[in-house]
């Protein structure tokens, strides 16, 4: 069974209403490590080599965050700059986190329809998750498309809880060693024909 | 005219005063005062000061002698270590180069070889009074020419020991006559053969290295420990004149001595304490000793045969200028460094006088030709004020080099002084972190008890009473760029910035504080940086009590910032309206008071309510407002 680590960045996950659901669907699962960056760094003074030392242990490396202004809170970003060191995670000798998997599970306050070239936001958000993807890249992990929670201004509870059940079953099915063959076809893992739609 | 004590006192002291005001004034250095003030009073213009103008000129040497140990006490040992090249390859140059041309000179105007050799070595010698004074009135010191020069200096009065020594092997006379002759009353060297005279030396120096650390340091601290503050004046002063007194005995130069007593003690605790404390009295001292200087300058040798005595006088300060200009040449100083030290030691020094009346004791030297010397020394000494001035009002403008003050970044933490005042529990905390970043600030703490004790654990303390403005001064004030009051006691506080206020407004203070109603005080005296020790932890203590009931870290930190924030502000606002009632009488009540209102208006401003960030609420209530309409 792969060993799953989710690095939760929030910077106010207890007014989050989307999150608080999502978080308590997966947060004790088996086999999964809850990592709440602004719980454990609130002043930023990242612990570099605990952080390295996590990543060895786990297999499935989850970036998950609300998708702010396009990008990830600065928490994670400080987190990537810190911990991705050149000679551990990429360069010639940086080869900590290859064959590991990674990917992005978002919140966004804008509906799926915003997100593409014709939408309000003109991009869709795997060009927005392109940093992402190239950062696992080059670490020489294989990057899955996000798994993605859109237009949550407009979700109800219920549904939530309906997403957070489908955040649950792909934590199933990335522990049983889920292989994404299919990346063009493939926008978000949330369509897979493996998950029941939410 | 003279005769009465009290005269002779009121006709020096209002010589130094009229006189060196009137040089101060003119933007003069002192020391030309006090040697204008010394020809104004003695016997050839005004008459106040006659014969015993000698005496007072052996009684003077004494604040040459308190102004090395003072000089002793800045230089720890492993300053003093690191300063061997330049001590000895300046000094030694310096010398030898001076020694040799003197004596070329000399002997070319026909003097017999011994005798020019003396006067080559009396010649050799600068004045430390006269430079050093001059050097630390213009805050020189810390430049590559202060350096320069007091390595020079130092090194003359290390050799002194040396020529000294040698004198008698130049004696043209029998034992019996030396006795006779010899200055000194109760040497007890001439009584003992050369071997014994060596370790009689030795064994003095090594007295003095040893009672320093066993005998002195622990007098020093019990005499702290009385808190009698007179005490400490009477037993500085009685560590110099015992230690004069022993070189004197043995027959060595008790300045050397002094030295070598101030260098035992650079290392203890009560550097600066000694330091404030000698002060006064070495600037008294020396002040005469330039009076009587000016008083001795013999102007009927100088009517007998001027153009010999003027001809000398110029060619020896030459002679002593080119050798000083090589030196600083060899040693690659900028130009107008070379020229400053060219002008500042080119004089002949108090150290001549001994030598010289020593060499005529020794009946090496005539009467006629100490005479010479002696005025030569006294004018030359008298002219380097002037040369002085001449050198930096005319010659230094047209070359226009001043020494750069930009340093490379890594000297950040010791280019910059920082002091330290208070080394309890705060004022440690700060000074580890300083000294984990290399800044090794300058503490002073008036515990003697946990000044020793600190000082066993490897940090720089001095003992002393920081409210007192001498103690701060020694300790560099006037080059500090940060003062820290770590101590807890308003008073100090205040007095502290007090002092710097009026008088190193450059210095930036920054100040603990017991609690608010300290800080309003001293932000009403016009500090900026004052540091609440009930403000921080006891914020740290809240937010941790409040993210185990399961408040989020992060956004406690952030309500920290606020908090903190926003009563720094209350603090300034508050602290003018407690100035308008400086007199309330019911202070009790007045604090209640103001407890209640940070209560009322930290609930009225509901901080916690109003930190809006990263909260869809508001965005979700507009979009369903949309979706209504």
């Amino acid at each position: 069974m792969k060993k799953i680590l989710i690095l939760f960045s929030h910077p106010k996950f207890e007014k989050s209403r989307a999150n608080t659901v999502l978080v308590k669907h997966i947060r004790n699962k088996e086999g999964v490590t809850f990592h709440d960056l602004y719980e454990r760094y609130p002043d930023f003074h990242i612990d570099v080599d605990a952080e390295k030392e996590i990543l060895n242990q786990h297999d499935v490396i989850i970036w998950h965050h609300p998708l702010y202004w396009y990008s990830c809170p600065p928490l994670m970003k400080q987190w990537i700059d810190m911990v991705l060191e050149f000679g551990w995670a990429y360069g010639p000798e940086g080869k900590a986190l290859q064959s590991k998997t990674c990917l992005n599970v978002i919140t966004t306050g804008g509906s799926r329809e915003v997100y593409c070239s014709e939408g309000t936001n003109s991009f869709t958000v795997n060009q927005f998750l392109r940093p992402f993807e190239q950062t696992a890249n080059l670490c020489g992990m294989t990057y899955y498309p996000p798994f993605a929670v859109m237009g949550t201004h407009n979700l109800s509870n219920e549904d939530l809880i309906l997403h957070a059940k489908q955040y649950g079953d792909l934590i199933d099915l990335l522990q049983n060693e889920l292989v994404v063959t299919d990346f063009k076809g493939c926008a978000f893992l949330n369509d897979i024909p493996e998950l029941k739609p939410a | 005219m003279t005769g009465s004590i009290l005269f002779e006192a009121i006709v020096f002291l209002a010589g130094a005063i009229i006189c060196v005001s009137i040089a101060k004034r003119l933007g003069l250095s002192s020391v030309i005062g006090y040697l204008f003030a010394g020809v104004l009073i003695g016997p050839y213009v005004l008459g106040f000061i006659g014969q015993e103008g000698e005496d007072i000129l052996h009684f003077a040497e004494f604040g040459v002698v308190v102004m090395l140990f003072l000089i002793g006490l800045e230089i720890e040992p492993k300053n003093f270590w690191n300063m061997r090249k330049t001590i000895v390859g300046m000094g030694g140059i310096q010398v030898a180069g001076t020694i040799l041309l003197s004596y070329l000179l000399f002997t070319f105007l026909g003097f017999d070889w011994k005798v020019s050799l003396v006067i080559s070595m009396a010649v050799a010698l600068s004045s430390t009074a006269i430079a050093l004074q001059t050097i630390k009135e213009k805050g020189l010191m810390n430049t590559t020419f202060g350096n320069s020069s007091f390595s020079i200096l130092l090194f003359q009065d290390i050799i002194v020991i040396f020529m000294l020594g040698a004198l008698p092997l130049l004696s043209n006379s029998d034992e019996s006559a030396l006795a006779e002759n010899t200055s000194e009353n109760g040497n007890l060297l001439e009584s003992l053969p050369m071997g014994f005279q060596t370790l009689a030396i030795i064994l003095s120096v090594v007295f003095i290295i040893i009672a320093g650390k066993y005998l002195i340091v622990p007098m020093l601290r019990k005499v702290a420990k009385t808190g009698v503050r007179e005490l400490l004046i009477a037993a500085a002063l009685l560590i110099v004149f015992s230690i004069s007194f022993l070189m004197e005995y043995v027959g060595l130069s008790p300045a050397l001595g002094a030295f070598l007593g101030g260098v035992v003690l650079s290392n203890s605790e009560f550097k600066h304490e000694l330091e404030s404390t000698l002060e006064p009295f070495k600037n008294l001292l020396l002040g005469l000793f330039f009076m009587a200087v000016g008083a001795s300058i013999n102007f009927i040798v100088i009517a007998k045969s001027p153009l010999t005595i003027g001809g000398i006088l110029i060619a020896i300060i030459a002679l002593k200028g080119l050798v000083l200009f090589i030196t600083a040449q060899i040693f690659k100083l900028k130009l107008d460094q070379k020229l400053l030290l060219t002008f500042s030691l080119a004089q002949i020094g108090e150290f001549a006088f001994v030598l010289l009346s020593f060499a005529f004791g020794l009946n090496i030297l005539e009467q006629e030709q100490m005479d010479m010397m002696l005025v030569i020394t006294a004018l030359s000494m008298s002219l380097t004020p002037i040369l002085s001035m001449i050198n930096e009002r005319i010659i230094l403008p047209r070359i226009g080099t001043k020494e750069s003050v930009k340093r490379p970044m890594d000297h950040i933490a010791k280019s910059q002084k920082i002091i330290l005042v208070g080394f309890g529990h705060f004022g440690s905390t700060i000074g580890r972190f300083l000294r984990s970043h290399g800044v090794e600030a300058t503490i002073l703490d008036h515990d003697s008890n946990r000044v020793d004790f600190l000082r066993k654990m490897g940090f720089e303390v001095y003992y002393g009473d920081a409210t007192r403005i001498d103690l701060l001064e020694s300790a560099g004030i006037a080059e500090a760029k940060i003062v820290i009051c770590a101590t807890n006691k308003i008073s100090v506080s205040k007095a502290i910035s007090k002092i710097i206020k009026d008088k190193y407004p450059h210095v930036e203070l920054m100040i603990r504080t017991k609690n608010r109603y300290d800080a309003y005080e001293l932000l009403n005296l016009g500090n900026e940086n004052i540091y609440r020790e009930s403000l921080e932890t006891s914020l740290t203590l809240a937010k941790d009590v409040l993210s185990k009931m399961g408040f989020r870290k992060y956004t406690l930190n952030r309500q920290i910032q606020n908090f903190i924030k926003y009563d720094e502000k209350s603090l300034r606002r508050l602290a003018t309206e407690a100035k308008r009632d400086e007199n309330y009488i019911f202070k009790a009540k007045k604090e209640l008071e103001q407890q209640e209102k940070f209560l009322n208006e930290d609930f009225k401003r509901g901080i916690v309510a109003y930190d809006n960030h990263w909260d869809s609420e508001q965005i979700r209530r507009a979009l369903e407002k949309n979706k209504v309409e």
